[in-house]
């Protein structure tokens, strides 16, 4: 086992027909960390995910697994394992034998397998399903038996496909944790793709923001959120007000929580004053639309820890903003 | 050509007539249902049972019924000619949807996956061709390859190798299209996994696609049986002198005149394939 990143991406891109799915990628994935593609769709997420399971074969550039040049390795040769985002459990087959079947390809004697089946469905609460048909699982037992199906081989690394789109979203919460625990306990390698920014941001690590074929950012989810390096960054994870600065050559990205509302001047190194025109009552926050003199609108979002017996900033109501001189971040692109 | 498709239809008719009970209108929904229900098994059933039926008249005449009896079984029974004919029908039959089933499975496989390759849309069209074209022009194509090649070659012999060659031939189409269709909205994914999980890609063929496919196969590979059972002119053109399918041997004999052994003789060929539906209705529905 070499010290070096577990998979390392180097100038990849993949286009189908004239679709340019993936444009040039040079990315490094860490042993041992949960690290998360994210993007909306057709930005190239499950693209780059497929071409690490080998299922697509970049147009140029490498892919490294653990060290090892993986151009022209078939996806049952590369020490990888994926579940799928439909699970892609077989029908025809019961749970154990599902869970079994990466086992039974490498030979193994029998009785190994099945007392490693029985670990993998222990391990993921599902030990006395085993005779069970896929059909007859509930969705997220599904997902469990997918899950041990891909970790029973031991892989150096884990890819998941929008592992949580299928689940309702209430399961999907506990998964989530569930998901993280496991990847802690085992101290694998996942590499998550999904398009849900709040799965990516409590989940992974570390996390790659892509759009259009391109990574448009790399950073832990701190860094993403607080530290955004374009626009685009900045407007896809959760929500920016973006103002131009220094005469319309660069912007500010300011986010809702970080401006404050007053009934009067407030002392803060930025004050504006402005109009409440709409108001989003979320029960835990609440976000504002204020017109501010200048013609523009900002966002404002406050939590709502006093309770009130009504809107304390109803429609209409003059209020000032008030932000600090280091509440934004500066944005050159 | 033989145009009848008699699929088992993969839709079982199950819900029909299950009106909720919580329905107003239920009872005027359930009556409807059993009503188109008669008159669809009617429709189907009526003329079959009527051949079984009338298998044991007394009389000589098909139409008119003169009594219970059972001597035109025993007269089938007896008609060397007949069972002579029906064994080689049933030899052919079986061989032929043999061979069709894996040659147009992997035609089916062909036309499914492999999105380019030298020559598709000929093979496509050649795949497809002999459900469209005319089984006299089949036939008298079939006749003259092997008229040529045992003039060439002294091979092959017309008879139950030319027949079941002939029959292979049609038969593949449907096998293939039945394949290509099944694969045309197969998941990828469970194919996708068992490579990923170590499985190449003739073990998954094996382990996932084949046994997923197997219903499909299954029924191009009856279509097939049957198809060959009562093919006759194509079989006319192929057959040479000495060997007498089972059709064949029905269409000489009703031109001399029809007696109620014809009814037998269906009676019993619909009774085994009926076996062999509910049998391959079974092995799908077990495996479901």
């Amino acid at each position: 086992m070499s010290a070096g990143p577990i998979v390392s991406i180097a100038g990849v891109a993949k286009r189908f027909g004239t679709v340019v799915a993936v444009d040039g990628v040079d990315l490094d994935i860490q042993r041992g960390e949960l690290f998360a593609l994210l993007g909306g769709s057709g930005c190239g997420k499950t693209t780059l995910l497929r071409m690490i399971a080998g299922f697509e074969t970049p147009d140029t550039g490498h892919v490294l697994i653990d060290g090892q040049d993986m151009t022209g390795v078939p996806p049952h040769r590369r020490p990888v394992n994926m579940m799928f985002q439909s699970y892609a459990l077989f029908p025809h087959m019961d749970v154990a034998a599902n869970v079994g079947y990466g086992l039974r390809r490498e030979g193994l004697p029998a009785s190994e397998i099945a007392r490693r089946v029985g670990e993998a469905l222990d391990q993921v609460r599902l030990g006395d399903h085993g005779k069970r048909r896929p059909a007859q699982l509930s969705g997220g037992q599904r997902q469990r038996v997918a899950l041990a199906r891909a970790l029973i081989k031991r892989p150096k690394l884990l890819l998941l496909d929008e592992p949580l789109a299928a689940l309702d979203r209430k399961l999907r919460e506990g998964t989530r944790f569930e998901l993280v625990r496991l990847q802690e306990q085992l101290g694998l390698t996942f590499v998550m793709v999904t398009h849900d920014q709040e799965e990516a941001m409590s989940m992974a690590g570390r996390l790659a923001v892509m759009n259009e074929g391109r990574i448009a950012q790399v950073g832990t989810p701190h860094e993403v959120y607080e530290h955004p390096r374009s626009r685009f960054v900045a407007d896809f994870i959760g929500i920016a007000n973006i103002l131009p600065v220094d005469g319309g050559r660069a912007w500010l990205a300011l986010r809702p929580e970080k401006i404050a509302l007053f009934a009067a001047r407030p002392s803060t190194d930025h004050a504006e004053q402005g109009c409440i025109v709409e108001i989003a009552y979320e029960g835990d926050r609440s976000l504002y639309r204020v017109a501010l003199t200048d013609g523009s609108t900002l966002l404002v979002s406050t939590a709502n820890i006093a309770r009130h017996p009504r809107e304390p900033w109803p429609r209409g109501q003059q209020v000032w903003l008030g932000w600090a001189a280091d509440a934004g971040q500066r944005l050159e692109e | 050509m033989p145009g009848r498709a008699r699929l088992p239809s993969p839709k079982r008719s199950r819900d029909v007539g299950t009106a909720s009970p919580q329905s107003r209108f239920g009872f005027a929904q359930a009556g409807f249902a059993f009503t188109m229900l008669a008159f669809g098994y009617a429709f189907l059933y009526l003329p079959i049972a009527l051949v079984i039926v009338y298998s044991f008249n007394e009389s000589r005449l098909v139409t008119v019924w003169a009594g219970f009896s059972t001597k035109w079984w025993s007269a089938l029974f007896a008609n060397e000619a007949m069972l002579g004919a029906a064994w080689l029908s049933l030899r052919i039959a079986l061989v032929s949807a043999t061979v069709a089933a894996v040659i147009g499975l992997a035609a089916g496989y062909a036309l499914a996956r492999v999105p380019r390759f030298f020559g598709r849309t000929l093979f496509g069209s050649l795949v497809i061709a002999p459900m469209v074209m005319p089984e006299v022009v089949m036939g008298i194509s079939m006749l003259l390859l092997f008229v040529g090649s045992d003039r060439l070659m002294g091979w092959p012999i017309r008879g139950f190798l030319t027949i079941a060659i002939a029959h292979i031939t049609f038969s593949i189409a449907f096998v293939a299209v039945v394949v290509q269709a099944r694969l045309a909205d197969f998941d990828r994914s469970l194919e996708e996994a068992a490579m990923d999980l170590g499985a190449t890609p003739w073990t998954t063929f094996r382990t996932i696609t084949l046994p997923l496919i197997a219903p499909a196969v299954g029924s191009g590979w009856l279509l097939a049986f049957t198809l060959s059972l009562d093919d006759l002119i194509l079989t006319q053109f192929v057959a040479g002198a000495q060997s007498e399918t089972l059709p064949m041997r029905v269409y000489s004999s009703v031109r001399l005149g029809v007696d109620p052994q014809i009814n037998a003789l269906a009676t019993i060929i619909m009774v085994v394939a009926a076996c062999a539906l509910i049998f391959s209705g079974w092995l799908t529905r077990r495996k479901a």
